[in-house]
């Protein structure tokens, strides 16, 4: 039997390789990649909450999540596409037009 | 106190409501003879009502609380009607008439619009200075005290578009303003000390032998300050002869019968707290009788007649001031009157000629005694009056002086306003002999006045007559202390003073000049008015310049120093903390994912 610190260690892994993606990556569509990473980290949390507690709360949530990041992942792709297509990169060092 | 103060009242309030109306209602102002009119109207009525309680010889007092405290009202106003103020109603309103009645003749040429104005001023004017007379206190004194300053300053610069007569505006202003502030402070020390405003209680004090405050003399020196400025004593006389610039009913009316006479009409008023400190009645007695004789020597050398007449009010004010420091204020209070009258009367006719030469320089004139018979009589009349000829009013009222003088043991003030009757003979009548009599200087054909100037000029020429001859008949009771060599002696010295003038300007047996030369100094320094016009003018530079300046560059570079340092400061870290802003979305997250770490490592440590 696993017991449920596993699971949450798996979480935290994942969840520090996504933010390491959106933090180092150059391009826009890696930095989406790590956001689903951290997003499913956390789904593994809940998921492994509602297991070892009994409470089906958490697995429905994780439904929604779910809907939610693929709804999300499709907004963030169009956003890249609508952005390359005026800057031709989507290098996210050089999206700064909000530099001070 | 349910004594009817209604008469006094209304002779108050009419010139005010008049003042209200024509204030208030434009298109009335603007109609200019209108507003006049309407001024004049209730000036009239006002005057038949100060008649009436002059000839009831009304004694009342009434007061209602201004400042309430919890220990009864801190300040009152009301009226105070007493034979004092009774006369000082009658002389007030009674000027006051003539003067606006003139006016409209004087000041025919004017536009309808300031002409208004005018006669709105000399409302607020006859109201302010009636309700300084009937003040029951100190403090209601003070305030009309100012407003008649304020009055004062509004009809000097009746011309304003002139710069010497706005500038003589502000000097007259200020000046004044340098006296009322020992004035106030004296007031509000000797309030301290006593606990009220009000004469009768400071007199009932004052006879308990009550009023030992200490520094009593100090407090009623600032008081005296205050009559210094406003009546022109040595050394805040200088604004007097620089108010001439305003019209000459003005100069008529506040700067010869009325306002400047305020200050003597204070010291004679709160007479009995000044006898508590003799040694500030003798300096008052000494200040009087010097500037008597320095005006008189400037009215000596003095070409412009208005000015002329403006330094022998100064003088003149110094007679009564004299007379009021050595404890005869009866006199004193008694020469206010009479020189009120004929004061008056020799400014109007001043004006009347003014107003037919053009020229205010006597030398200009000549020969107008055959061009204007009647206003060359009246200013005759004015001037035997002013010289103290019997038996013309000025007569009894400057021996009464004189005699009160001399009575005080005062001998240096004595012999100074003994040689100041003798001046003052002397330079009026060098006006009559130049401008009047002689070959005629002016171009044009100078024509006498119309009525509306003649009948005020006639009816105070009578008037002087007339309480001059009920002197004569009836007096005797106000001069009996006088010494019995005193008559002729001031008769004497205006003879001689009369006979030097004739010598000199009529029969020109004695060069003028001649005379200027052997007295070179004199004649030097009473014509650069003794340096004290120059020394105001450098004080004000020096002090009041230099100090404005001080706080210019306070101002410049310190105030706005520390501002422009604020924003160079504000603008210098903004520029180095806009770096901070990359405007790259992983910056950010860079700094929440530290943020949240260190909240995480902050409240473990906290919990322990």
């Amino acid at each position: 039997m696993i017991g449920l610190s596993a699971y949450l260690v798996l979480a935290a892994l994942v969840f520090s390789i996504g933010l390491f993606g959106v933090l180092t990556r150059r391009n826009a569509v890696g930095i989406l990649l790590g956001i689903e990473l951290m997003l499913n980290a956390v789904n593994i949390n809940l998921v492994a909450f509602a297991r070892f507690n009994g409470d089906l709360t958490g697995l429905i949530f994780t439904l929604f999540t779910i809907s939610i990041t693929v709804a999300e992942v499709a907004v963030g792709l169009a956003i890249v596409i609508a952005i390359f297509r005026v800057r031709r990169t989507v290098e996210a060092d050089r999206l700064d037009l909000l530099r001070g | 106190m349910t004594l009817d103060v209604g008469l006094p009242l209304l002779v108050l309030a009419l010139p005010f409501v008049a003042f209200l109306l024509l204030a208030i209602v434009g298109p009335l102002r603007r109609t200019g003879r209108g507003a006049g009119l309407v001024s004049i109207a209730a000036i009239a009525i006002s005057f038949g009502a100060a008649l009436a309680v002059w000839a009831r010889e009304f004694v009342a007092e009434r007061t209602w609380g201004w400042i309430p405290a919890d220990g009864g009202p801190i300040a009152t106003v009301g009226v105070l009607v007493d034979p004092l103020s009774n006369a000082m109603l009658v002389l007030v309103t009674l000027v006051s008439l003539l003067v606006q009645i003139y006016s409209l003749a004087y000041l025919a040429d004017e536009r309808p619009g300031p002409l208004g104005r005018y006669y709105t001023y000399q409302s607020l004017f006859v109201f302010s200075m009636l309700g300084l007379v009937l003040a029951p206190g100190f403090l209601q004194m003070f305030v009309f005290w100012e407003l008649v300053g304020l009055c004062s300053y509004l009809l000097i610069g009746f011309w304003y578009e002139r710069p010497a007569a706005a500038r003589a505006a502000v000097k007259a202003f200020w000046i004044t303003k340098l006296g009322d502030v020992g004035f106030i402070v004296g007031i509000v020390l000797l309030w301290s000390a006593t606990g009220t405003f009000e004469f009768t209680e400071l007199f009932e004090q004052a006879q308990e032998n009550a009023l030992a405050v200490p520094g009593l003399a100090t407090i009623m020196f600032l008081i005296y300050l205050g009559a210094v400025g406003k009546s022109a004593q040595f050394p805040l006389h200088v604004w007097l002869p620089d108010a001439m610039e305003g019209p000459t009913p003005v100069s008529a009316l506040i700067h010869a019968a009325t306002m400047v006479t305020a200050g003597v009409y204070m010291v004679t008023r709160t007479e009995p707290l000044f006898a508590l400190v003799p040694e500030v009645l003798t300096l008052i007695a000494w200040v009087g009788a010097f500037t008597a004789l320095l005006a008189a020597t400037m009215a000596c050398v003095e070409g412009d007649i208005k000015r002329v007449l403006a330094y022998s009010t100064v003088s003149q004010l110094g007679y009564m001031m004299a007379a009021a420091g050595a404890g005869a204020s009866p006199a004193g209070f008694l020469h206010l009157l009479t020189h009120g009258l004929f004061k008056a009367l020799l400014f109007l006719a001043a004006g009347a000629v003014i107003h037919a030469v053009g020229t205010n320089d006597i030398f200009r004139m000549g020969g107008l005694f055959r061009a204007m018979p009647q206003t060359g009589i009246v200013f005759v009349v004015g001037t035997l009056a002013l010289a103290g000829v019997p038996p013309l009013a000025g007569f009894f009222s400057k021996e009464a002086v004189l005699g009160g003088v001399w009575e005080a043991h005062l001998t240096g003030p004595f012999l100074m306003l003994a040689l100041t009757a003798l001046l003052t003979a002397f330079y009026m009548f060098r006006v009559v002999f130049v401008a009047f009599f002689g070959r005629a200087h002016a171009g044009g054909h100078p024509h006498e006045a119309p009525w509306l100037m003649r009948g005020p000029l006639w009816l105070l020429a009578i008037l002087t007559l007339l309480v001059g001859i009920r002197f004569a008949l009836g007096g005797g009771e106000t001069h009996a202390e006088a010494p019995g060599w005193l008559p002729p002696l001031s008769v004497g010295l205006a003879a001689v003073g009369f006979v030097l003038a004739w010598a000199m300007y009529q029969r020109r047996a004695i060069d003028p000049v001649r005379i200027a030369v052997a007295l070179t100094p004199f004649d030097y320094l009473a014509r650069r008015r003794y340096g004290l016009d120059g020394l105001y003018a450098g004080l004000y530079r020096g002090i009041i310049l230099g100090f404005s300046r001080l706080i210019g560059w306070i101002d410049r570079y310190v105030v706005d120093g520390i501002l422009n340092a604020l924003t160079a400061l504000t603008l210098r870290a903004g520029d180095g903390l806009r770096h901070i802003q990359s405007g790259r979305a992983q910056d950010y997250v860079y700094g929440v994912a530290f943020g949240v770490l260190f909240l995480f490592v902050w409240a473990q440590l906290w919990r322990r």
